[in-house]
């Protein structure tokens, strides 16, 4: 990311302050109901349904993560260790479904903020997201 | 044999009788420019598209948004011969055109982020996974004469 994709990603996510457990519970409903093989990673939920408890706990954690990563954007393999490390070696996501959730965030970021996220806005994050992405795949293998 | 259920068909003939072909054309076929910037790979000839305000302002790219509206259409209008109504479009993005399937899809995401914020709550979990599947029926159709 360059410093302007940087600069552009925090000053978009400045928006998101307040909304995140809306945005965060949007965005994991969608990517269990659109791409429906995300379920197989929840089966120990009681409730699968958009909107329903679970999905919004995990939205809000998803999205606690996402602007934890916007604070450390200059070193995101070294900020998310922990995290990579928890997706590696306990959750076990395939990490093609990093890109899922966030087509996911970012279809639901055009629904809540249809003016500001403009196509500069989109490939900022788009570059972002997949950096966290990559950070979050480092400890697999 | 593709099945849709009530609810599909009318969400997706629902979502494009909504939509202005020109306007969602153009944001998305733009928008696809210019966040997955290999795509410009393929429009050689449409002038400058060096960057952001230049691919949002270029008029090629305003009319061929368009066309493409208007292509997905022929789907939505006959939604269970989707395989026959692209055959020879696919045919010509194989051989002619010669693009990367795997491109169709980056288009079709940057139409639903269009789609999406034209929509706003309407654009509901539900109708989302109707326009995916409905996306996904098209890129399938349009990669069935690669070889």
């Amino acid at each position: 990311m360059s410093l302007g994709d940087k600069d552009t990603v925090k000053a978009f996510w400045a928006n998101v302050a307040g909304k995140e457990e809306q945005i965060g519970c949007d965005a994991v409903s969608r990517m269990l109901t659109v791409y429906p093989q995300t379920k197989t990673y929840f089966s120990h939920w009681k409730d699968l349904r958009p909107g329903s408890a679970p999905v919004r706990k995990h939205g809000a954690t998803v999205m606690t993560a996402v602007t934890d990563a916007v604070s450390k954007i200059d070193d995101l393999t070294g900020g998310l260790l922990s995290l990579s490390e928890l997706h590696a070696f306990t959750l076990r996501v395939d990490p093609a479904n990093f890109k899922v959730l966030a087509h996911n965030l970012l279809v639901v970021l055009a629904t809540v903020f249809p003016n500001d996220f403009t196509p500069e806005v989109h490939v900022a994050m788009d570059k972002f997201l997949a950096a966290v992405a990559c950070a979050l795949s480092e400890k697999y293998r | 044999m593709v099945v849709w259920t009530d609810f599909e068909r009318t969400a997706i003939q629902d979502i494009f009788s909504k939509i202005d072909y020109a306007v969602v054309g153009q944001a998305a076929f733009s928008r696809c420019l210019i966040v997955y910037p290999w795509t410009k790979r393929y429009f050689g000839g449409f002038g400058n598209l060096y960057n952001a305000a230049a691919i949002t302002s270029n008029p090629r790219v305003a009319s061929h948004g368009k066309v493409i509206m208007e292509a997905l259409e022929k789907a939505v209008k006959d939604m269970d011969n989707i395989k026959a109504t692209y055959a020879e479009l696919s045919a010509l993005h194989s051989e002619k055109l010669q693009v990367d399937p795997d491109n169709f899809m980056l288009l079709g995401h940057c139409l639903t982020i269009v789609v999406a914020s034209q929509l706003g709550k309407a654009f509901t979990p539900e109708v989302h996974a109707a326009f995916q599947k409905f996306l996904a029926v098209v890129v399938s159709s349009l990669r069935k004469q690669y070889y």
